[in-house]
């Protein structure tokens, strides 16, 4: 059992799994953390953004002046934004067999997987992953797409420029493995491998291993997943949440006897409580918005943002807020409200039962019936004639660095009347906003992280306790920032294996058993014994059929009858065939019994002598003595085949077989 | 084995209800009532189940296909009545529309025909609080052994086809299925799960219907031309199902012609039945899936709510009514006031079951009876149009193909022609094919293969002499096999005696072999051992003067009275028994005399 960690980062991750002739890969999370170091790509050309100056070497050389803009101090790439791939080179992923996916966030680098590796795979995710996956791939290619850029940076990656670059630029990783952003045709053809899966369903991949997606209560349609054989059981937990926010709850119960379990997607705000941050953006959004401000909401198109607004719903009434528009803005804005409200059945309890009456689960279809929620694909056309402030505006990206966030961070950044509201926790906020300083607007950080917290994790471990726990290393240690918070890490029994990026870690585990199949035929001809007080046995002779991975005993086949009259004429044809095993013995025998069965059968001058260990019994017409022991027995006999025999089988009745 | 049991369906369409046992677990597949019967008889006969004692003890599940009340209109009265305590499966669509049915079919029973003794609306909420719900392909583990599976049926809104299983033994039963897509569902589908038993629907196991394509133009046609000449059409349906098909079929029809006849949709259940299946439009067909977010099919713009009062207005209309079988309510009140003229028409556009006034009419009856010794002339046309989404003859065949099942039994279809289907099933499928009447009981003998396990030592020691050259050959084990508790591990006799910490007992034989040779000892024994050599054995020759061949020891020694004689000593092991015996016979026969 092998495990090829392929990402580094431990909210997205992408792990191959070797298990039993089986190839898994486990998510295939896209790190863009790598687009903050890149200019943001506006949608209407920003006078400021295309007044930055070059950078300069410290020596005045200038010839990367064309690639590097500054900004406030820092440095940024000007060229179409680029992710930071998994590992493609640490094992050749077109041996992948399957690929399982957790959420609709871990599976963003899909395309790159599925396209450009020779995957000839399946994979597997539940349904409301794959629509809201493909609704985030849409929203992303969509947002790139629509600015063309000239220019393609590349002098910087080079590793000798690299070196003279300032950080975070000059530490950046695997800069030669970052690529562009893939193409809507390229996101069809990987979604297309994709086979939809439900909670509870199991998979079985060619006969050797099943694997069984596990509600982890984190996102719709969000699964942790089990991959087993009859023997071994790895459990993947994956962006799991023990909050009762939309989503079915997560089933814990079925993680219960791991022989390893790994854990990704923990919390990244393991200080924050995600309810506090909500009660914080519905004070500060009001209190904008009361002074005439404008607040931005920079998030992904699903997730949170459900609940957001459902709190919203339930808040705007009460803090004066109802003639105040509400604006959620992206290319799958509709696609993501409407996908929403038919998942009836991945969603929590409450939810489900609104369903039943029938109700749409999510408020946020009143929010725009009643017309206080409008959506927009974009800022173009419809929107800028319905536009009034002050406002509340949804949108993406999170990273600020393409998508309509940017029109309105570069529209709304002058006035500190404004305020812009980080909800989303995968992007450092101040980074984010790096490339928009000087900035006049309030920016506040509620940062909402649903995923489990070290207190949880090590609850969750108490109670399904798995014998190993894999984890990526920076759980095995306090956040880097806090290094005194000894709680913010994994504590279990024992301490966890962690991986990093680019590593392979053999799995400790231990089998001893595998499942087989004992045909009817062949055990309605077993003879079981019992041997002590409710142990049975019986001795099996049988043939082994061995076929896709399935082990089947049969009754063997009748011996043929020899031909009569066929010569032999080598002594090689007279060499036994390949006969049934003969049993092991066990028992002692009983001298005085034994040779009353003599007797018995004809042998009339037995004589006994006893000897240290046990006893020889004498035929002595045969010229024949039988030493028999407490666990052995010695027939020494002349040359006389069927006295031989005979006795074999005198001796054998007084012994079990196994 | 297992055995199946019709309480209900059994040679008949209505109030389906079957209880299957299978590897010591008992489960009841549907709780449905009987449209054409007001008596006792509409509901199932639940004394087959138990005679004595609680059901909840006897029964450990109760499931449920679809929500049609001839497959779920007993529940309440099962569950609260009978007394029924355990889980009841269905799906969740299933879960959110049945109690609506339930308490309509309550309503028109307790407050329009008056009758007392009924289940009340309370009875409802509570039964279905004993609804567990469950996702297609979902495995539900009911207890430890038993386990069900969901497939989808297409057929209604959350209709499925259930797997039933203990161990290696399963059962699968199909409610009601269609194998074809229609307008707003897809096609049942089910893997190759190779059940035991396969308990499937016949409704229509003689029919092999025309393309779907040919129907819908047909019906489309005899809207058409009634509207034109100014008639009024009655389409009797159940608010959820066909309806919305046909309101499908309708709409779109109406949109593309331009028409302006209104269509009416009786009835307050309409626009909540639509609400269901926007909400559950995952359930529905592919296309409509794909493209609901730009254009809901759920949402009419041609199909009006109905009103009691347009029924007596004047020109053309179309009106869907329920219910379907024009046994009560609001199709049969439009029905008596359309009934006397020819311009009209009614469109039956799914199964009727004897006993109602659409078989009656259906059958040809021109002249009913009806309350009150009133008969009632029919002179409106009347038209057949098989909607209802059932699995034709070759449907059943193809799903049959599908599953691989080593048994059939037919359930929801009349004698007659599920007598046709059987000899066809088992002419083509080479299995037996079953059709219980009901309360009859079916037993079929599934002989399971046993698992067991195997430790690792012992398979890959196997599975290495497999890798033999010979490897077509097949290779026998040898092991003990260990019955503790419930629990079967084959290991190797010697781990067998390890674990119940009993000693081996050797057994070994040496017989002396006096061959005739004048020559030095170990002059015999080098004979002896190019006798032996160049065979499939291992022959070895040890410094001390002894040969092995495997693990048979050989020695020779010198005759103590002649010379001219020296003895073998041959010793071999029980467990080397074949070749020992075989070993010594040869040496039997004395050496070959020439010596290299």
């Amino acid at each position: 059992l092998f495990q090829y960690c392929l990402s580094g980062h431990p909210t997205l991750p992408c792990n191959v799994l070797k298990f039993k002739s089986t190839t898994i890969m486990l998510d295939c999370g896209l790190d863009m953390t790598s687009t903050l170091n890149f200019l943001p790509l506006p949608l209407v050309q920003s006078p400021r953004l295309s007044k930055l100056p070059g950078w300069v070497l410290k020596d005045g050389s200038t010839f990367l002046d064309k690639e590097l803009k500054e900004c406030s101090g820092h440095v940024f790439v000007d060229s179409v934004p680029e992710f930071c791939l998994p590992e493609t080179e640490l094992l050749d992923l077109s041996t992948v067999d399957v690929i399982l996916i957790s959420n609709y966030h871990c599976m963003m680098a899909l395309p790159y997987i599925t396209e450009y590796t020779g995957f000839t795979g399946t994979v597997y995710a539940t349904e409301p992953t794959v629509q809201i996956g493909r609704l985030l791939m849409e929203e992303l290619v969509n947002s790139i797409e629509r600015v063309p850029k000239a220019q393609s940076a590349s002098m910087w990656k080079n590793k000798e420029v690299q070196r003279l670059l300032p950080a975070p630029l000059k530490d950046a990783v695997e800069v030669s493995m970052w690529r562009k952003c893939y193409t809507m045709p390229e996101v069809n053809a990987a979604l297309s491998k994709i086979q939809l899966v439900g909670y509870s369903q199991k998979i079985e991949l060619f006969g050797a291993v099943q694997v069984t997606p596990l509600s982890s209560g984190y996102a719709l349609g969000s699964s942790n997943w089990i991959i087993q054989s009859h023997y071994e059981k790895v459990s993947y937990v994956s962006g799991s949440s023990l909050l009762t926010t939309h989503p079915q709850p997560m089933d814990q119960a079925s993680l219960k006897n791991s022989d390893v379990l790994i854990l990704t997607g923990l919390t990244q705000i393991p200080t924050a409580n995600p309810d506090g941050m909500v009660g914080e953006f519905c004070s500060n959004l009001a209190m904008t918005v009361r002074n005439g401000g404008n607040v931005l909401v920079p998030c992904y198109p699903s997730g949170v943002i459900y609940d957001l607004l459902e709190c919203l719903y339930q808040y705007i009434d009460s803090a004066g807020l109802s003639n105040v528009p509400f604006y959620f803005i992206s290319p799958v804005a509709n696609s993501s409200l409407e996908f929403s409200q038919i998942f009836a059945e991945w969603l929590c309890h409450n939810k489900q039962t609104k369903v039943y009456l029938p109700e749409p689960p999510f408020p946020h279809a009143e929010l725009i019936q009643t017309n206080k929620l409008k959506h927009y694909p974009s800022i173009h056309g419809e929107f800028s004639n319905d536009f009034k402030q002050p406002c509340v505006v949804f949108t993406g990206h999170p990273s600020l660095r393409f998508g309509d966030v940017v029109h309105f961070m570069e529209l709304w950044g002058k006035s500190s009347l404004n305020t812009v509201i980080f909800t989303e926790p995968d992007f450092s906020y101040l980074d984010a906003l790096a490339p928009y300083q000087p900035l006049a607007m309030k920016c506040v950080y509620c940062p909402i992280d649903t995923r489990l917290n070290f207190i949880q994790v090590s609850k969750l471990l108490k109670e399904v306790q798995p014998l190993h726990v894999v984890c990526p290393e920076q759980y095995t240690q306090p956040p880097p920032t806090q290094s005194h918070r000894t709680d913010l890490m994994i504590d279990c029994q024992p301490p966890p294996m962690s991986y990093r990026r680019a590593e392979v870690l053999t799995l400790p585990y231990k089998r001893r058993y595998e499942k087989i199949e004992i045909m009817p035929e062949l055990a309605d001809s077993l003879v079981p014994l019992e041997i002590k007080p409710g142990i049975s046995l019986a001795t099996v002779s049988a043939v082994l059929h061995t076929k896709d991975n399935k082990h089947v005993l049969q009754l063997p086949p009748k011996p043929p009858q020899p031909t009569a009259g066929k010569k032999r004429k080598r002594v090689s044809d007279e060499v036994p065939e390949c006969k049934p095993l003969k049993p092991l013995l066990s028992g002692s025998i009983p001298v005085d019994q034994f040779v009353q069965t003599l007797e018995k059968h004809g042998f009339s001058d037995v004589k006994v002598e006893d000897t240290a260990k046990g006893h020889i019994v004498l035929l002595q017409e045969a010229e024949t003595l039988i030493q028999i022991e407490e666990d052995s027995t010695h027939i020494i006999c002349d040359n006389d085949e069927p006295l031989r025999v005979k006795l074999r089988d005198l001796v054998l009745k007084f012994l079990q077989k196994f | 084995s297992a055995s199946c049991t019709a309480a209900g369906a059994g040679q008949d369409v209505g109030r389906s209800c079957i209880l299957v046992s299978i590897a010591g677990k008992n489960v009841m597949l549907d709780c449905g009532m009987h449209m054409g019967y007001n008596d006792d008889r509409r509901f199932p006969d639940f004394s087959y189940i138990t005679q004595n004692g609680r059901l909840t003890d006897f029964l450990d599940c109760v499931i449920i296909s679809h929500f049609h009340l001839d497959h779920c209109g007993a529940l309440p009265y099962f569950s609260e009545m009978v007394g029924y305590d355990g889980p009841i499966y269905m799906t969740h669509p299933t879960k959110a529309i049945c109690p609506i049915l339930l308490e309509d079919y309550r309503k028109i029973t307790v407050d329009k025909k008056g009758e007392i003794n009924f289940f009340t609306s309370q009875m409802i909420k509570d039964c279905m609080k004993k609804v567990v719900a469950v996702h297609l392909h979902q495995t539900v583990q009911v207890d430890e052994e038993l386990e069900i599976k969901a497939y989808y049926a297409g057929h209604v809104l959350g209709a499925a086809m259930f797997q039933i299983k203990v161990g290696c033994e399963s059962v699968v039963y199909t409610g009601d299925y269609n194998m074809t897509p229609d307008r707003h569902l897809g096609a049942a589908w089910i893997d190759k799960c190779r059940p035991d038993l396969l308990i499937t629907e016949s409704t229509y196991a003689t029919t092999i219907r025309d393309s779907k394509r040919c129907r819908e133009r047909d019906f489309l046609k005899k809207v058409h031309e009634t509207v034109e000449r100014g008639g009024k059409v009655l389409i009797p349906v159940f608010a959820l199902g066909r309806a919305q098909e046909l309101c499908i079929l309708l709409e779109t029809f109406w949109e593309r012609m331009n028409l302006k006849a209104p269509i009416y949709f009786s009835t307050g259940l309409t626009e909540k039945a639509n609400h269901y299946y926007k909400l559950f439009i995952t359930w529905t067909n592919q296309k409509i899936r794909k493209t609901f977010v730009q254009r809901n099919m759920f949402e009419f713009k041609h199909i009006k709510a109905f009103d009691r009062a347009f029924a007596d207005n004047p020109g053309p209309m179309v009106v869907f009514a329920t219910p379907g079988m024009l046994h009560a309510g609001q199709s049969l009140q439009i029905f008596k006031k359309w009934a006397g003229n020819e311009k009209n028409m009614v469109i039956m556009p799914g199964y009727c079951v004897q006993g109602t006034v659409g078989h009656k009419i259906l059958s040809g009856q021109r002249k009913l009876e009806m309350e009150g010794r009133q008969i009632l002339e029919v002179k409106m046309q009347v038209e057949y149009m098989s909607f209802s989404a059932h699995a034709d003859a070759k449907g059943i065949m193809q799903l049959i193909r599908q599953a691989e099942p080593r048994n059939v039994l037919l359930v929801h279809g009349e004698a007659k022609k599920m007598e046709f289907l059987k000899q066809k099933i088992e002419q083509e499928f080479h299995v037996s094919c079953f059709m219980p009447a009901n309360g009859e009981t079916t037993t079929i003998f599934t002989n399971p293969s046993i698992p067991v396990d195997i430790s690792l030592g012992l398979l890959k020691r196997e599975t290495a002499l497999g890798l033999l050259p010979d490897v077509k050959k097949p290779q026998l084990m040898h092991g003990t096999l260990m019955m503790k508790d419930n629990s079967f591990r084959l290991v190797s006799p010697e781990q067998a005696l390890k674990e119940l910490g009993l000693a081996e007992h050797q057994l070994r034989f040496t017989c002396r072999v006096h061959i005739q040779d004048p020559r030095k000892e170990h002059e015999t024994v080098l004979r002896v051992y190019n006798h032996l050599k160049g065979q499939d054995y291992s022959v070895q020759h040890l410094p001390d003067g002894s040969i092995t061949v495997e693990s048979i020891l050989i020695q020779a020694t010198a005759h103590s009275e002649d010379q001219g004689t020296k003895v073998l000593l041959v010793s071999w092991t029980y467990q080397d028994e074949d070749l020992g015996s075989y070993l010594t016979a040869l040496l039997k026969k004395g050496l070959p005399s020439s010596t290299s």
